[in-house]
């Protein structure tokens, strides 16, 4: 019998307790795969974050760290200076990296920081209820925006990569979306990407995945990918930002 | 013994530096010592104090709110302190940015041109020194040997003639106390 | 090693260094400047990190990250940063990690002055951040005594693996005295500080070691789970109350007229007073809890003796100690307290007016 599917070996035994039609699991997926292929499972350790993601330090099957909400680019500073030889990544969702976390994603970038960040960004804080997050698209409504978000009263939301992108010191900065399967795919190769730099040292590499809240959303699973496509992908476009290693 | 010193002028007088010098020497000779500067924005412009208390047993407070030395290097420096130096105790003052000098019964004066001295020496930088050769010469708080070593260790290399003009200061001070 | 005369400040900072710290991340607040310029200077000589962090906030979640990887880390701050850092350290509790912070008081509430006061008693030794925890307190009264603290609250912090806060204050920060430092910790004794951990901190998997999977978390969303864990918490802290309390007794005797009870700084202003009182023929005595966490309070029980009419407390503050003082005295005799605040240091005149008021 040939075995064409399994489990990641960087994955614990553990299931993920996400919602049905939740993408944080391809993500943890596309993760652990490339830590897989680059073998370097024994030398690598990520912090988790809070939201829908906080046991993310359970699933991964490596030293993991939990860290309180938004700090997770401190707490990974602290680790690979601490532990200069060990490959280093935070897992992080909107609120927890664009609100609440913004002055420690944003320095952690400009030190040129060796971690790599995967920012998964849904316009939602999950977890608690659906509440808006720094991402939420405008007229969107969520639980705290429940006539839309209205930008003249709390603003646009907050593009990630295009703000740490006015900096000198990231290495690698790129958008991808779990949107379809070709998506997931390329998804893969930019998160494998991010980890090869961060394996050699690079410097401070960062993969925003866009992804959905079919829950909180109030939507099917496949409601939710189209409604991403049609909506987020305008005001989050898919792309490469910077790479240095190809400059 | 017990030496209670407060030194105070404008920041960059070097009264800092006076308590620094006695307190290292203090320290050198076996004594108990301590130096507690104010600190902050006084210290930008306005008067820099310094606490020293040079002892034979350890030092309890730090504090010290009832000198018996008192280095003056301007007026508000005397106006500030002279009235609280102890029966027995010693005021040196520079007569140059001190305009007016109280008396205090029981209470030893010495004032001089510090300023102007200085200047004749080569230097305004070694004021701290005249103090500090004053001090030498009115108590036995520390000997001029200790501090001369000190000096030399710190300075024979990187500023030689610093040195020298320091070694005349602090012998001057002792001589105007004389 | 000879005696060096130098401020609190940077005193404690190598001792620090000399205790194997080679990790420091903080951020600039007066009265603590000199120790994160004195650790700048000094750790990349050592092959250290030294990191100016963004935030207090970024500082402490640092020091968690580094501690999560087992190795010696440390902070500073004054009064209001300690207050930001009040999450993480809560965080570094729950989380069972070991860490050094010293705390360099200044005047409060708010941005309050910068000058030296002792309003932090409270947020040090009650928690300060959320949930049921404490911290080792360590109180000098010296800079000496604050040095020699560096190695105590490391190897207090991983003997137990809990975070042990210095709480100074800008008296001792600012002032110079005489040090005589150890002997620094060699690479191998540095080396082996930071396998010490291994069984449970975040590092690479070497050859011939199981893979292992550590969680740095304090992160239990099962209440069963929980209560064990803050039960196992409580377990800790029970043994560190038996085992660790350190306390100055100063001239206590079964014929003392009078006890006084004050920490740090404020306990050597007081000295003087005792002192003078004891030299004019009173017998004074005073105790100096140097573990403020945890506390001595049958230390003070036991000083009660029958002369003993009045217990007084002396503080930079508006009496947060006297409550642990009276939990002591358990109303045995009246407790009367006496202290200053905004960042003005009482006179041993005070001092000894106010105990002379009270015999």
């Amino acid at each position: 019998m040939q075995v064409i599917a399994t489990r990641p070996k960087s994955l614990t035994d553990l299931q993920f307790t996400y919602c049905p039609g939740c993408l944080h699991g391809v993500a943890h997926r596309l993760i652990a795969e490339a830590i897989d292929e680059l073998e370097i499972q024994d030398t690598t350790t990520g912090v988790a974050p809070v939201g829908c993601s906080v046991f993310a330090y359970k699933f991964f099957d490596m030293d993991m760290a939990e860290a309180a909400h938004g700090r997770a680019p401190a707490v990974a500073t602290g680790i690979k200076r601490a532990r200069p030889n060990m490959q280093v990544f935070t897992y992080q969702g909107d609120g927890d990296l664009a609100a609440i976390g913004t002055a420690e994603i944003v320095h952690a970038a400009n030190r040129g920081e060796h971690i790599s960040v995967f920012f998964v960004n849904n316009a939602i804080y999950g977890m608690t209820g659906g509440q808006m997050a720094p991402t939420t698209l405008p007229e969107m409504k969520t639980s705290t925006s429940p006539y839309g978000r209205k930008t003249d009263d709390v603003g646009f939301p907050i593009q990630v990569c295009e703000l740490l992108n006015t900096l000198q010191a990231p290495y690698y900065i790129e958008r991808v979306s779990l949107l379809s399967p070709a998506d997931i795919l390329k998804a893969k190769k930019a998160v494998k990407k991010a980890l090869t730099y961060n394996k050699e040292g690079r410097g401070f590499t960062i993969v925003e995945l866009l992804s959905t809240c079919p829950t909180n959303w109030g939507m099917t699973a496949i409601d939710s990918l189209k409604w991403a496509k049609e909506k987020m992908v305008p005001y989050f476009p898919i792309g490469k930002l910077r790479d240095r290693g190809e400059e | 013994m017990i030496y209670e010193i407060i030194s105070s002028g404008f920041g960059g007088q070097g009264a800092l530096t006076i308590g620094k010098f006695l307190a290292k020497a203090g320290m050198k000779e076996g004594k108990h010592v301590s130096w507690l500067p104010s600190y902050g924005p006084e210290m930008r412009g306005g008067t820099a104090n310094v606490s020293t208390v040079i002892s034979d047993k350890p030092v309890a407070s730090p504090i010290v709110s009832f000198p018996n030395v008192l280095v003056a290097l301007n007026q508000p420096s005397l106006d500030k302190f002279a009235s609280s130096v102890v029966k027995g105790g010693f005021i040196i003052a520079n007569e140059n940015l001190c305009p007016k000098i109280p008396t205090f019964e029981g209470v030893k004066t010495i004032s001089a041109p510090l300023s102007k001295i200085a200047t004749e020496i080569g230097s305004e930088m070694v004021l701290n020194m005249l103090a500090i050769g004053m001090v030498i010469g009115l108590t036995d708080m520390i000997k001029y040997e200790t501090i001369e070593a000190d000096l030399t260790a710190f300075l024979e290399k990187k500023n030689p003639k610093l040195l020298e003009l320091n070694l005349i200061a602090i012998k001057k001070g002792i001589d105007l106390t004389k | 090693m000879a005696k060096v005369l130098m401020k609190g400040n940077e005193a404690v900072a190598e001792a620090a260094i000399r205790s194997g710290c080679r990790l420091y991340f903080a951020y600039p607040i007066t009265p603590q400047s000199e120790l994160i310029e004195y650790m700048s200077r000094m750790l990349p000589k050592v092959n250290g990190t030294f990191l100016q962090a963004e935030s207090e906030v970024a500082a402490i979640n640092m020091v968690y990250g580094a501690a999560g990887a087992g190795r010696r880390v440390m902070t500073s701050s004054s009064s209001p940063g300690i207050s930001l850092k009040m999450e993480g350290i809560s965080y570094i509790a729950g989380a069972n990690l070991p860490a050094v912070i010293v705390n360099v008081q200044r005047g409060g509430p708010g941005l309050g002055d910068i000058q030296p006061a002792q309003g932090d008693y409270f947020q040090a030794t009650k928690g300060g951040g959320h949930g049921d925890y404490h911290t080792i307190v360590l109180a000098p009264a010296s800079v000496q005594e604050f040095a020699d603290m560096a190695s105590d609250a490391f190897d207090l912090a991983d003997a137990y693996r809990i975070p042990v806060m210095i709480l100074s204050d800008g008296m001792l920060g600012q002032m110079m005295e005489p040090v005589e430092f150890k002997e620094a910790k060699t690479d191998e004794e540095i080396a082996k500080l930071d396998n010490q951990h291994k069984d449970w901190c975040i590092h690479p998997k070497e050859e011939g070691e199981a893979p292992h999977h550590n969680e740095i978390n304090s992160l239990e969303i099962d209440p069963r789970v929980l209560e064990q864990h803050v039960l196992d918490l409580e377990k800790k802290y029970k043994l560190i109350e038996s085992k660790e309390i350190k306390v100055e007794e100063y001239n206590i005797n079964k014929d003392n007229d009078m006890v006084c009870v004050a920490f740090g700084t404020a306990s050597r202003i007081v000295r003087s007073a005792v002192d003078q009182l004891n030299a004019e023929g009173k017998n004074i005595g005073l105790i100096r809890p140097i573990t403020v966490w945890p506390y001595p309070y049958a230390t003070i029980a036991n000083a009660l003796h029958d002369k003993v009419k009045k217990v007084m407390v002396f503080e930079l503050n508006l009496g947060q100690m006297v409550e642990d003082v009276k939990l002591a005295v358990n109303g045995k005799v009246p407790v009367g307290f006496f202290g200053k605040v905004g960042g003005i240091v009482f006179t041993p005149e005070e001092i000894k007016a106010k105990i002379e008021e009270n015999l």
